[in-house]
């Protein structure tokens, strides 16, 4: 097996056995990278030199016996995380340029872990999108069928994983944006609960929505980098001053006793039935294991994709006002005057689908249809939410498929856009309660494209999720198949 | 037809605490441009705010002050719009769910007192500085300063039961002393720490409804806020006498022009799509530590008045005047401190020293005599050194010069002549330089003993103890 | 038709965005659909359900009142499209 095919807990006994050394493993998947990153377009930045420089650092850990479970390892983060020095652009036009001048919470903890960053992964404009077809710089591709979306937003984040362009990445998720790709590109791909890892340094898109976590190849690792980047954070009002328990021991590899709850709603129009299979054989797989299954009732999830797109616009037309071209980013030249420069900045430098959610939310919040479309979606909100709090007193999980078809066609749904918001349906309603969800590859469809299995949790029970992840992954092998490059 | 005014005043005041509201930069006034910023207060893309408890303390000292409720339930909204001094695009400020509501502040306007209601005291950020008067080689420019951004303020809102730019300067005098007092504001109207809108409108006498009303902005001194209202009722006076209509717009004061002019370049009416900040979360405030506040409060001007009419016997006259700011009241007490005759110190203060501030147009906290300075003085003439008369050259002296009495009176060899046998030979030298005076003066015309006071007063360099002149004068002729 | 052409123009002013004709001929269309959409949530009652604007609920969440050292001027004007002299330069702005 190479060394950019292995997992980060793998590589790291190989690392403090001094059987493999940061820089070899590092170089091993630059080369990886310049094999298929013309194909795979993950990545926006690359990073070679800063990587060797940070592989050679965590090399002197290593040997002075300090090394911890991500050092040495190397990882990419999607465009949407600050980092400091080094070009962060959100996929978008109107931050080509931009250079931030600080790190986020995440890129501190895992510099501090001894990471090795690679580079920045390729996204969906300001994480508006499920195809990374947003991206002002060209859409990713799928590693299984380069044809086809690798989902998004983080579809660099999980094409990269997918390829082995990088032993894991970071992405975050507002609407499934991590849970959607990590399925169309059969890795793993975690929400945490809103609230445990910091959002500072995460360039807002819906603030009470957005969340950062890992996509990696297998659960260990997952609970590897939540470890890492999880944690209360004072410059950050949301994070939750809650302790962060050692993931890791969560897995366990046994659902015996645990409730799994399956959702009566998720069957019905739009739904590959590919999918619906797949799902129920995982489902028959954790029953074989121990688990019993129970029907929850989340009534009100018919409700969330029309919830989500009232407030994650909302939220999203204030949070990027501020792209006026005055203090950083893109501004237009040639402005007559103060409005014409605005609006040449900003009618330039963002896409068709920022633009058309910052109409949608500013239309949402301006005078006479607040009540009926922000506080009425706030409301509902808090319906769904209820639904998941009924629903977890009969069960540890709820499981359900991740996305309703596998990934499509690169250009297929482009032109309707609600089309394309359809693709969140199973991933928007734990955004909207705060829950943490993961995704993990349960089977592939006739073309050989992967279909995840989403295993949802209540508030803070990250454990139960990675359990039942853990235990299912263990004892099926869809995690083991390599999409063939 | 006779209109009455209504109006109502828009107040922003800064708060004196170390850091901005959200984030860690200092708000200290004067410093170069753009270096008190940082990610949050220049709004970088993924910064986010944490609320300064400090700013939530002194907004409750404000709303204790004024009798307001305090909200159990507060929470931050985003005012929405454009402008360059404002980084992220939205102003963080309260809006459905404020701090505090229904308060209320007494003022007395030609001797009659009134309660003008506060609508609401809420907390938000303040923007960032514009110039427009730097050359620039690239043509017609602006240029923005942030190093404002993020300095907390406190919005107060009165109800419109204001009814006369009197009132308004009355009121506004008022709320400033308060803020002042509660040591939470530092008043300044020049450095833009104490700001005020207006809003105002006018109806026929005895009509309950509104009129159209006025916003009035660009007064940056009490006597222009009056000065605008003023003019503003004049010139919808005007309007309405024709038969026009007033139309709800925004005005700036000019002052230069002594006029309000429409604010060109509006290209909409501001549409702010107010929702609730969903990076802070909400406010509970918690009533003990509110009472905690409450038990801290400093002495307010209204207390410290009936103190000051209970425990040194002055008249309500004198204790208002005395406590309209803190500073006055801390340098009156301080020269009761040196020197314990509460009445004199208070009508020296009243007549001489007020009045040399006013004339230059400065505060007390300005005043080139010490509270020391003037107590020491005082003493002087009590213990006879100098007459009272001489008092108020030496005081104008210590005004002008900074230095004490002991050092003017001594350089300038004012003590007072208390020597009787120097007054005498003072008298004796008058009435011998003045035969036909005496003549007539023993004949019967009284009045020219103030001429031989005159006189004394004159050869001594008025030194001279005033009560001996009289006694020894009186004796001799 | 919830939403009008002309509507379409002024949200597009409050949101300072420029449109060719085509794009707003197309957003008009697209937004109108996604409108429709949203309608579904009149179906639901919520006459007696507070809204839900943050995700967990925490609460009274504070910093100490300690300034801290600021960004340095350049650092603060190192992604400004026009700075000059320590300042953040736009076209002019006319009251």
């Amino acid at each position: 097996m190479k060394l950019y095919e292995m997992t980060a807990h793998q590589l790291h006994d190989l690392l403090a056995r001094k059987e493999i050394t940061s820089r070899e493993l590092t170089e091993s998947v630059l080369k990886r990278i310049e094999e298929w990153e013309g194909r795979i377009h993950a990545y926006l930045t690359l990073t070679p030199e800063m990587a060797l420089e940070q592989a050679a650092a965590a090399d002197l850990r290593i040997q002075k016996g300090e090394a911890g479970p991500l050092t040495g390892i190397p990882l990419a983060l999607k465009d949407v995380i600050c980092t400091r020095g080094l070009r962060t652009t959100c996929g978008s036009h109107i931050l080509d340029n931009f250079i931030p001048p600080y790190d986020a919470t995440v890129t501190e903890k895992l510099r501090d872990a001894g990471a090795v960053f690679v580079g920045k992964t390729n996204m969906d404009e300001f994480a508006m999108g499920s195809s990374t077809e947003n991206s002002a710089f060209g859409p990713s591709r799928n590693p299984w069928d380069t044809q086809r979306i690798p989902g998004g937003s983080s579809g660099g984040s999980a094409a990269a994983v997918a390829a082995d362009e990088c032993i894991a990445s970071l992405g975050s998720d507002t609407g499934g944006s991590i849970r959607q790709p990590a399925a169309c590109c059969g890795v793993v791909g975690m929400k945490p609960t809103y609230g445990r890892v910091s959002r500072y340094g995460l360039v807002a898109f819906a603030s009470s929505l957005d969340q950062i976590g890992p996509f990696s190849k297998d659960v260990r690792d997952t609970a590897l980098v939540l470890n890492a980047i999880s944690g209360h954070e004072p410059r950050d009002s949301t994070s939750v001053d809650l302790p962060v328990p050692d993931y890791t021991r969560a897995l366990v590899g046994d659902v015996r006793r645990m409730v799994l709850g399956v959702p009566r709603e998720t069957s019905g129009q739009g739904i590959d039935p590919q999918v619906t299979k797949s799902v129920g054989e995982a489902i028959e797989v954790l029953k074989k294991l121990g688990a019993k299954t129970v029907e929850v009732s989340l009534p009100h999830s018919a409700y969330a994709l029309a919830v989500y797109y009232i407030i994650a616009p909302c939220e999203a037309s204030s949070n990027l006002a501020r792209y006026d071209g005055v203090k950083y980013g893109f501004r237009a030249k040639g402005a007559q005057d103060l409005l014409d420069m605005y609006q040449e900045t900003r009618g330039q430098g963002f896409g068709a689908e920022v633009k058309r959610r910052i109409m949608l939310g500013t239309y949402a919040l301006s005078a006479g249809y607040y009540d009926a479309y922000y506080l009425k979606a706030s409301r509902v909100r808090t319906l769904i939410r209820r639904d998941f709090e009924k629903a977890f007193e009969k069960c540890d999980a709820i499981v359900l498929p991740t996305a309703p078809t596998p990934a499509f066609k690169i250009g297929e749904k482009v032109d309707d856009p609600l089309q394309m918001y359809l693709s969140d349906i199973f991933t928007i309603p734990c955004n909207l309660a705060g829950l943490p969800g993961l995704s993990l590859p349960c089977g592939f469809s006739r073309e050989g494209l992967p279909i995840g299995l989403q295993i949802l949790g209540n508030l803070f029970q990250e454990e139960k999720v990675l359990r039942v992840a853990h235990a299912f992954e263990k004892n099926t092998d869809h995690h083991l198949r390599k999409p063939k490059l | 037809m006779e209109y009455e005014p209504v109006i109502g005043l828009e107040v922003h005041a800064q708060l004196l605490t170390r850091s901005k509201i959200f984030c860690g930069c200092s708000t200290l006034f004067g410093a170069e441009a753009n270096t008190h910023t940082c990610p949050v207060c220049t709004g970088l893309p993924g910064s986010l705010p944490v609320l300064n408890q400090k700013v939530v303390e002194f907004t409750v000292r404000a709303a204790l002050a004024t009798q307001c409720r305090i909200a159990p339930y507060s929470q931050f909204a985003r005012k929405n719009y454009f402008y360059p001094d404002l980084p992220k695009g939205y102003q963080i400020s309260q809006y459905e769910l404020p701090l505090s509501t229904d308060g209320h502040v007494e003022i007395q306007v030609e001797g009659q007192k009134k309660r003008i209601g506060l609508i609401r005291i809420h907390m938000e950020e303040d923007a960032g500085k514009l110039l427009h008067d730097l050359s620039s080689d690239r043509g017609a420019s602006s240029y923005v300063d942030f190093n404002r951004t993020g300095v907390p303020l406190i919005e107060i809102v009165s109800a419109p039961d204001l009814q006369s730019p009197e009132e308004a300067g009355a009121y506004l005098r008022k709320l400033r002393a308060i803020l002042m007092f509660l040591d939470i504001c530092d008043g300044n109207m020049e450095e833009g720490s104490f700001r005020c809108d207006a809003n105002i409108s006018l109806r026929p006498k005895g009509q309950k409804a509104l009129g159209v009303k006025t916003e009035l902005k660009n007064m940056n001194s009490f006597r222009n806020v009056q000065k605008a209202l003023d003019y503003e009722i004049r010139r919808q006076t005007a309007l309405l006498d024709q038969g026009d209509k007033v139309i709800q717009e925004t005005r700036l004061w000019d002052a230069a022009r002594g006029v309000t002019a429409s604010m060109r370049g509006k290209e909409e009416a501001h549409d702010y799509r107010y929702f609730p900040d969903p990076d802070l979360v909400p406010l509970v405030i918690d009533p003990q530590w509110v009472e905690k506040i409450r038990a801290a409060l400093p002495e307010l001007p209204e207390q410290k008045k009936n103190r000051f009419i209970r425990d040194y016997g002055i008249p309500e006259y004198d204790a208002e005047i005395l406590t309209s700011s803190k500073a006055l009241a801390n340098y009156y007490e301080e020269c009761l401190n040196i020197y314990d005759q509460p009445k004199i110190i208070s009508n020296w203060i009243m007549s001489e020293l007020l009045r040399e501030l006013k004339r230059d147009e400065r505060e007390i906290e300005e005043c080139p005599v010490p509270a020391g300075n003037l107590a020491e003085m005082l003493k002087m003439i009590d213990e006879g050194v100098i007459s009272g008369k001489i008092a108020k050259s030496v005081f104008e002296e210590m005004y002008r010069t900074g230095k004490r009495a002991q050092e003017i009176v001594k350089e300038k060899g004012l003590v007072q002549v208390t020597d009787t046998s120097a007054i005498e030979k003072a008298i004796d030298q008058v009435l011998a330089a003045n035969p036909g005076e005496v003549e007539a003066y023993r004949r019967g015309k009284g009045k020219l003993f103030g001429f031989f006071v005159g006189q004394v007063m004159k050869a001594t360099q008025g030194k001279a103890n005033p009560a001996l002149v009289n006694e020894l004068l009186k004796k001799k002729l | 038709m919830k939403i009008s052409k002309e509507e379409v123009e002024h949200v597009a002013l409050l949101a300072r965005l420029k449109f060719s004709e085509t794009e707003k001929e197309r957003f008009t269309t697209q937004l109108n659909s996604i409108l429709e959409y949203m309608d579904k949530l009149k179906e639901v009652d919520t006459s007696r359900v507070e809204p839900t604007f943050h995700a967990v609920t925490r609460k009274n969440v504070f910093r100490e009142d300690q300034a801290l050292p600021s960004s340095p001027q350049d650092l603060a004007l190192s992604n400004a499209p026009d700075g000059d002299r320590g300042f953040f330069r736009v076209p002019k702005i006319i009251e």
